[in-house]
């Protein structure tokens, strides 16, 4: 077992090693997240309350798009020069590569979206209260969404337009999400507690850990037969 | 079966230790996917494939215990050095510790570039990198997928002492190769003979 640890050890430094050598691949979901979210400003006028009340669904829906647009990398590289069939017939459960690649995943594009957040909320007017809500929705949402992902960046490995099939295949199942995340941080900002909602996050990231790499190592095995 | 076409049928062989079999055959007559099937990559739509006499898919990571296998592609991730990829190949490869990663490199002759990154090698030398799995991780069976495509002739030369002396202590080599091999203790199937 301690054997098994240092190998997932070794993939996700691999991961993160290779992530910050390409550092496009970090950059490009965060711009895209701060860019969205200052998008909605412009869009519909500086109005604070406005902007308050909008705040959690907009942070919340561009952290969600943003870690989309990752996902196809997630595997796509390995799939291409061959690294992925040496993870299949590598003598350990492909589960517990696929568990680590995911971690690696979380690290290089959901943990600087949670870092980047507090910049964001306050220029959308959210006290701090509500920041600190959203961060720790955040915190709990964001490996839900790289784990509930790499079913879906599994499943298109390989085809033709597959950005767009990863969109179709993951984002409803996003939207549990969504809804208790954004609700924690209205919760906070309405005076209410927002355990409720954290703890549903929480049940919702539990699941997603035990279920879905199962379906992500078995949806890698047929893209590669 | 590739698509809806099968590509061969009753094909049938057993390998001892020791032995070298070389899958010859026209392109497209299926020697990949044979060797992608050998592997438990791809699955056959007839037939299995037996490892220590149980069928692969029963056994687990028994089987890829003692499995090293080369294909098409290299498997080589283009930001990391090639010491950095020998010593992750190491850590995923599990098997007996073998060649330490410098021997291995020295060996295939990519010690001066052992500290560069690998997007920026050769074909010829991407392909010795790959090889150079086999040295570093002790496996008795290896898989072998157009091993000496790119490869300059003194590295061709090389990879055949190589392949004689994993025979010759006991171990087991499938390969397919356009190459007119001549080494001791091998076989050869002609796939097209099997043609469905």
């Amino acid at each position: 077992m301690p054997d098994m640890l240092s190998v997932i050890a070794s993939l996700i430094k691999r991961d993160v090693t290779t992530a910050l050598r390409r550092s496009s691949d970090i950059l490009n979901p965060l711009v895209f997240f701060a860019i969205v979210v200052s998008l909605f400003p412009l869009g519909v006028g500086p109005e604070p309350n406005l902007l308050r009340t909008m705040a959690p669904g907009v942070l919340w829906v561009a952290a969600l798009l943003a870690t989309m647009l990752s996902l196809g990398r997630m595997f796509s590289s390995d799939y291409r020069n061959g690294s992925l069939e040496q993870m299949v017939i590598a003598p350990y459960p492909l589960t517990l590569l696929v568990i680590a690649r995911v971690s690696a995943h979380w690290l290089m594009t959901g943990l600087p979206l949670v870092i980047m957040t507090p910049l964001l909320s306050i220029q959308l007017q959210l006290d701090a209260a509500a920041t600190k809500t959203l961060l720790l929705s955040l915190l709990i949402g964001t490996p839900t969404l790289s784990f509930i992902g790499s079913v879906g960046a599994a499943l298109t490995l390989g085809l033709r337009g597959g950005g767009v099939l990863v969109s179709l295949l993951v984002l409803p199942l996003y939207t549990p999400i969504l809804i208790f995340g954004a609700g924690a941080v209205s919760a906070t900002a309405t005076g209410v507690s927002p355990d409720a909602h954290l703890s549903l996050l929480g049940a919702l990231l539990a699941l997603a850990i035990t279920f879905t790499p199962m379906a992500t190592a078995t949806a890698l095995r047929i893209s590669l037969d | 079966m590739r698509g809806d076409r099968p590509l061969f049928r009753n094909l049938s062989f057993e390998l001892e230790s020791g032995q070298l079999l070389h899958i010859t055959g026209q392109n497209g007559c299926g020697k990949t996917t044979l060797l992608r099937t050998l592997c438990g990559l791809s699955q056959s739509a007839q037939g299995q494939v037996l490892w220590q006499d149980q069928p692969i898919r029963d056994q687990g990571d028994e089987y890829f215990d003692a499995l090293h296998f080369v294909g098409h592609a290299n498997a080589i991730e283009g930001e990391v050095n090639a010491l950095e990829q020998l010593r992750f190949n190491i850590k995923l490869g599990g098997g007996m510790p073998s060649k330490s990663p410098e021997e291995a490199l020295e060996y295939l002759g990519l010690s001066p570039y052992r500290y560069l990154p690998t997007k920026l090698f050769s074909q010829g030398q991407q392909r010795r990198l790959a090889l150079a799995r086999l040295l570093v991780v002790k496996k008795p069976l290896w898989i072998l997928d157009e091993p000496f495509t790119a490869l300059d002739h003194a590295t061709v030369k090389l990879m055949e002492q190589l392949l004689s002396d994993h025979v010759a202590t006991g171990g087991m080599v499938i390969l397919t190769s356009h190459q007119i091999l001549s080494l001791a203790n091998s076989r050869e199937i002609k796939l097209d003979q099997y043609h469905a």
